[in-house]
């Protein structure tokens, strides 16, 4: 621990508005269209987004891309592909959406016959995230304090800190292990943050999970 | 009406700190909305509900109403059926009605203010006299998805001047030259159709009904209208009553002023006759208590519809908790994730099988009617629309920023 005061951690969260691009896809080739065209505001839209909506629901390893094509496309083997694609490790959007393209150019080019349609209104429509970033009441200087603010911030908040954080320079960090280290110099916390993994817990469960790494260290830091 | 606090209990405390951050940006901001009347139907329920929560914020808010004659309405109501799908004959002295009508109400509108939310097609037209510098934003609550192409050419016209449109569902999109948001209708939870009974109430209510509650009930809140199947759900409980303990409940309006909707009650009783277990009830337009308690008092929901524009009584009952089978159809699937949050169907066969399954394993209903709740929560208050509103406000006002720091 360097001793020096710390630089309070101040939560803020993300809300988003959801912009209608009137682009659509009613198959893959369509799909992979939309994809290359799109933008940050798009990947984000259905990469992001979706993790938070399902939170509350049991964990669900996925992105809108892969849920559209294993569930209405029905291509099951190209879904299991594109939800094996794992969000959070990628340092930008634009190096997320370019995973994305590969693997559906490798399935069209390993499947080059003729490709199912969606029926009308099954379309997969392609939305943009309009990003707002908002402060919160919850502000920490210490350990403990962290633990009551990570009590009461919102799923919104958390997920910010902890995946989408890493979007942004320092590039591939959360803003949790940041801050444990340089303010405290702790870096087991920041290890132990690194791997937590948004699919395998619903967000709540995530909470729990980063209040019981924080608690871990508290006798440590306490007592020296 | 309800303050703002008051939607803590069922909007959470983030939610409610977060409108306020926001609504702090746009502090004494006016907001005009139009529309075309100021009680009755989705748009002034949830306008009277909305506007006193702006003003507790420190914002605003304005409401004026299109005014016309019969004739006007008349037309109107042709351009809605239109937008919906419904063929109707438009003549050139229809549109020309509607563009004097709309001049006429240019004369004595108020329309100055910061931002404004013109709803539906009525008052598109006023985007004629919009001020210079104001934000406005054509909001529209209708499925567009089938609309009739030259009544959606000649609202065209107007709503391409907007500088910006919002719709309720992604597939009610139209190729525009203004950015398109999304933003959901929402039920209110403090509404007498949403807020929590005691179990005293609701039993209270079930009785005065004559509504016996030893089986496990079934229910159906819709008009007896085809599009909302109520001969099929009835086809559907017969085919489970020798496997399962249960009644079916379907309640509507009485009809009386509707001979469609006559019709259909007739054949949905001749469909009852002699059934001990199927129950259709009759309730006045004002049974808001009566329909909240019958919901909460089921065991299982259904909105069996065929056609559907959003479909927000699937949302209304979620918010009860209760495992909620649906039919895919219109904004049905943006309020349920399949097995997760609810059940969707597209057959009599499959809302059978699933009525069998969910009363046979109740462990598993209970958590697809505790995710549907939650879902709601996070997506269909009224406390999320104002949100996305005030967004948009910010949005519009920031000049089109991806991103945006508060």
């Amino acid at each position: 621990m360097n001793g020096k005061p710390a630089e309070p951690f101040k939560f803020r969260t993300r809300l988003t508005l959801t912009e209608v691009t009137g682009r659509r896809a009613l198959n893959i080739a369509e799909l992979l269209e939309g994809i290359k065209a799109a933008d940050d505001a798009v990947v984000y839209h259905h990469t992001h987004r979706f993790i938070k909506q399902s939170h509350h629901l049991v964990p669900e390893g996925a992105n809108d891309f892969a849920y559209w094509v294993t569930n209405t496309v029905q291509a099951d083997r190209l879904g299991e592909e594109l939800t094996s694609i794992d969000i959070v490790r990628y340092n930008s959007l634009a190096a997320l959406r370019d995973a994305f393209v590969r693997m559906l150019e490798r399935h069209l080019a390993e499947n080059p016959g003729p490709m199912r349609t969606v029926a009308p209104g099954r379309e997969f429509h392609f939305m943009r995230a309009i990003r707002f970033s908002l402060p919160t009441a919850c502000a920490a200087t210490d350990y403990e304090s962290f633990i009551d603010c990570l009590r009461n911030v919102s799923a919104s908040s958390l997920y910010l800190h902890v995946f989408e954080a890493r979007l942004r320079p320092p590039y591939g960090v959360d803003d949790f292990s940041h801050w444990f280290k340089t303010n405290f110099g702790d870096e087991a916390v920041g290890r132990e943050i690194s791997r937590l993994d948004p699919y395998s817990y619903t967000l709540e469960g995530l909470r729990r999970r980063i209040i019981g790494i924080i608690e871990r260290r508290l006798p440590e830091v306490l007592h020296g | 009406m309800a303050k703002i606090d008051e939607y803590l209990q069922a909007a959470g405390p983030s939610a409610i700190e977060e409108l306020k951050v926001i609504a702090s940006r746009l502090e004494g901001r006016t907001i005009l909305n139009v529309n075309s009347t100021a009680v009755g139907g989705g748009v002034a329920e949830i306008l009277s509900r909305m506007l006193p929560l702006m003003t507790e914020l420190g914002i605003k808010p304005r409401w004026e109403l299109i005014k016309g004659g019969e004739d006007f309405y008349a037309v109107t109501k042709k351009f809605h059926n239109a937008l919906h799908g419904a063929r109707q004959e438009l003549t050139a002295a229809d549109f020309q009605l509607y563009r004097d009508t709309l001049k006429a109400n240019m004369e004595t509108l108020d329309l100055d203010a910061d931002i404004a939310l013109i709803h539906d097609p009525q008052p598109a037209g006023l985007i004629d006299k919009k001020p210079a510098g104001a934000k406005w934003v054509w909001r529209c609550h209708i499925d567009l998805s089938n609309r009739q192409e030259d009544v959606w050419e000649f609202l065209r016209g107007y709503v391409s001047r907007y500088d910006a449109a919002v719709i309720s569902a992604p597939s009610f999109s139209q190729e525009l030259p203004v950015k398109q948001f999304q933003v959901p209708p929402s039920i209110d939870p403090l509404a007498d159709k949403n807020k929590e009974l005691s179990d005293a109430e609701v039993s209270d209510i079930m009785r005065r009904l004559e509504i016996p509650t030893d089986k496990p009930l079934i229910s159906q809140v819709s008009r007896f209208d085809r599009l909302k199947d109520p001969l099929g759900v009835i086809e559907a409980f017969k085919k489970i009553q020798p496997y399962v303990t249960a009644r079916l409940l379907l309640v509507g309006g009485s009809a009386d002023d509707d001979p469609e909707g006559s019709q259909v009650l007739a054949e949905v009783r001749a469909a009852a006759e002699g059934n001990p277990d199927i129950i259709v009830l009759c309730l006045p337009p004002t049974s808001n208590i009566e329909i909240n308690a019958i919901q909460r008092a089921s065991a299982i929901i259904l909105q069996k519809s065929l056609k559907e524009g959003f479909g927000l009584t699937v949302s209304e009952a979620l918010w009860k908790g209760k495992p909620v089978i649906a039919g895919a159809v219109g904004g049905i699937p943006l309020q349920i994730t399949h097995k997760y949050s609810g059940i969707l169907t597209r057959t009599v066969e499959g809302t059978a099988y699933w009525m069998k399954r969910l009363l046979h394993e109740p462990a598993y209903a209970r958590k697809l009617g505790e995710n549907g709740r939650e879902h709601v929560r996070e997506n269909f208050l009224l406390t999320r629309h104002l949100r996305d509103y005030l967004l948009l406000a910010l949005y519009l006002e920031s000049g089109g920023l991806d991103f945006i720091h508060l």
